[in-house]
């Protein structure tokens, strides 16, 4: 299938196999710059299978992902996060072991120096820019408060709030988020949203599953439907409201 | 490129004036004689150097004698056939431990965890064997390697350093012998550089990298980073330390044997960063003081001594006591330290260096100076 222009994620028609199981079958989905695509689907439809694929953690079976003319299949997780993709995991995966700030620091340099530089005679304290750029990412998700804590003792939200300033400090061209607001308070799940609009400002595309409806219509810009392993409608927000397939695959009338 | 924070430099001078002053604070506890602080060094740059791996990292090695004994033959080869300067000595020892690292680095690496430990520990107990059978025209097999009045020495000849007199050629610092004192205080030195390469790696990026993986490595990758080589750098930093160790050994004394590549030096350099603390600065050097204080002086008590510290009971308690406590001292120093280590592993985890932060938070809380500082604060939810 031809890539249109200023398509800067391709998944070329992509099948996964895990055995007997087809979990992923025909995808193709094209997500243009600066757009947010959605994902959404019932529990075992392929969403997190497909995200895998995509940030190269699971390879296809076959088909291959295309990003900005580079194809991502079969490169390491290392290299695809170079190339400009980052990504906010189901539960956050962040250092617990690390302060707040420094958290945000870690991949800052990976930005900076690539993907293995060994600045042994440097001293982080000495970092000022990159730190300065760190204190600006945690007062933008909220977190500068605590930048001196331990991010292992944040709560459940602050440490998927940290993940996400770790990806925006990278300035990706490319964010995939995977379920950002699951176990958030309502509060929460609104702050992160605001947050989320306040980064499409700027203009850098994002993919994001999600089950909550109220995150999905409040940021996508298209939304893609998948049920078993496939994509089974894809448009604006208030088409696929509108679709019965989809009220009858996914919604089940109880969103409309 | 050299310089530290303020707190780091004022940790530099501290563990300097501590290292420095060994032989007077050693005395009280009846080992400040050369040979054995000479000991105490080599085991803490040991430590410090075993510490940036299993410190920073997170991966325990067991096989880091291998790099210690690889040190030591490399180092009297150097003596042998180069010349009793002891610089280049240590500069050869440094380079072949760290390209043998790089070797057992680049196969061990390839697994985690346990699996890691145990192809370290396979590697390090192959060198050992072949040390003694295959390789015994290089090691000189059980009797060790040794110096001899027939080594080419080929610098010192061309320099017609001779030997005079009978006896053995003494390493030589520019030229110059080392007594038991000077043997003492190079080993002091090297142990203070040590101990500024390994703050300086603590506080880089490098460092940060370090620790970023041992605290979440599926988020390293997905962050950019390529794990692998800084693991490997890591390895290799290690195990160039522990060749620096090893040709202090055979500096200090020029022989070396291939005892020193056995697992349980691998085990003790593992003991000793846990006792003292796993990826703190001072932790590890601590921890190799008391290991090495309980190996040569606890050992050496006896019953006599026993009988004269307890000489002010009478006869009959005097009797037990000396019966009770002469099993955890002499050959019983083993019951001893493992118990310590027991009890440090069970009630401080972090090792020695963690009683010392709680007793200071202790301190703090009581004397009320402190105040707690803003970020600590707002951490309890």
């Amino acid at each position: 299938m031809e890539t249109k222009d200023n398509v800067v994620l391709h998944v070329a028609d992509v099948h996964k196999r895990f055995g007997g199981l087809h979990a992923l079958a025909d995808i193709d989905l094209q997500i243009e710059e600066g757009k947010t695509h959605a994902i959404i689907g019932p529990n075992g439809a392929g969403k997190s299978t497909l995200l895998n694929v995509i940030i190269g953690r699971l390879a296809p079976t076959s088909g291959a992902v295309v990003f900005d003319g580079t194809v991502l299949t079969g490169k390491k997780p290392h290299e695809i996060n170079q190339l400009g993709v980052a990504r906010v995991f189901q539960t956050p995966e962040i250092f617990a072991d690390l302060s707040v700030l420094q958290n945000v620091m870690t991949p800052a340099f990976a930005r900076r120096d690539g993907a293995f530089r060994i600045n042994m005679f440097r001293s982080t304290d000495n970092e000022t820019e990159i730190r300065e750029e760190a204190e600006a990412i945690l007062e933008d998700v909220g977190l500068i408060e605590r930048r001196g804590v331990n991010s292992g003792a944040l709560s459940r939200g602050d440490k998927r709030r940290l993940e996400l300033a770790m990806c925006l400090i990278q300035k990706p061209r490319l964010l995939l988020l995977d379920e950002p607001t699951a176990g958030m308070s309502r509060h929460d799940t609104n702050t992160t949203i605001e947050l989320l609009k306040k980064i499409k400002a700027r203009g850098m595309t994002k993919v994001i599953i999600e089950h909550d409806m109220h995150v999905v219509f409040s940021l996508a810009d298209r939304m893609s439907v998948l049920a078993g392993g496939r994509i089974i409608a894809e448009g604006l927000p208030s088409e696929i409201k509108g679709d019965p397939r989809v009220q009858e695959a996914y919604l089940g009338g109880a969103y409309t | 490129m050299l310089s530290l924070s303020r707190k780091d430099l004022i940790s530099l001078v501290i563990f300097a004036a501590v290292v420095v002053a060994m032989p007077l604070w050693l005395a009280p506890f009846g080992a400040a004689y050369p040979g054995l602080m000479q000991k105490f060094a080599i085991a803490a740059i040991f430590a410090i150097g075993f510490n940036i791996l299993f410190g920073l990292t997170g991966y325990l090695s067991f096989g880091h004698a291998a790099f210690l004994g690889v040190g030591s033959y490399t180092t009297v080869w150097t003596f042998k056939l180069l010349g009793m300067e002891i610089l280049p000595a240590i500069i050869f020892a440094i380079i072949v431990a760290g390209l043998f690292s790089l070797i057992i680095g680049y196969f061990s690496l390839r697994r985690t965890g346990i699996y890691f430990s145990i192809l370290t520990l396979a590697f390090a107990q192959m060198s050992y064997s072949l040390a003694y059978s295959v390789l015994t025209p290089i090691t000189n097999g059980e009797t060790g390697l040794l110096l001899a009045r027939g080594d080419p020495r080929v610098l010192d000849m061309a320099f017609g350093n001779q030997v005079d007199g009978a006896g053995l050629p003494f390493p030589t610092l520019f030229g110059m012998e080392l007594g038991g004192y000077g043997g003492f205080y190079l080993c002091a030195v090297v142990l203070i550089l040590s101990f500024f390469i390994s703050q300086k790696i603590f506080a880089s990026p490098f460092g940060m990298a370090l620790r970023s993986i041992k605290s979440n490595q599926m988020r390293m990758s997905y962050t950019g980073f390529d794990i692998k080589p800084y693991l490997l750098t890591a390895f290799v930093i290690s195990g160039m330390f522990a060749g620096l160790a090893g040709a202090l050994m055979s500096v200090t004394d020029p022989l070396a044997g291939a005892e020193r590549m056995k697992w349980t030096e691998s085990g003790n350099v593992v003991l000793m960063t846990i006792l003292g603390g796993v990826g703190t600065l001072f932790g590890p050097v601590i921890g190799a003081w008391l290991i090495e204080y309980f190996e040569n002086i606890f050992s050496a008590i006896n019953y006599n001594m026993l009988n004269g510290f307890f000489g002010f009971l009478p006869d009959g308690v005097r009797d037990v006591a000396v019966t009770v406590s002469s099993k955890f001292v002499g050959e019983g120093w083993h019951l001893t330290l493992g118990l310590l280590f027991v009890v440090v592993v069970v009630f401080l985890p972090g090792g020695v260096m963690e009683g010392v932060r709680r007793l200071s938070a202790y301190f703090k809380d009581r004397t009320g100076r402190t105040p707690e500082p803003v970020t600590k604060a707002s951490a309890a939810e």
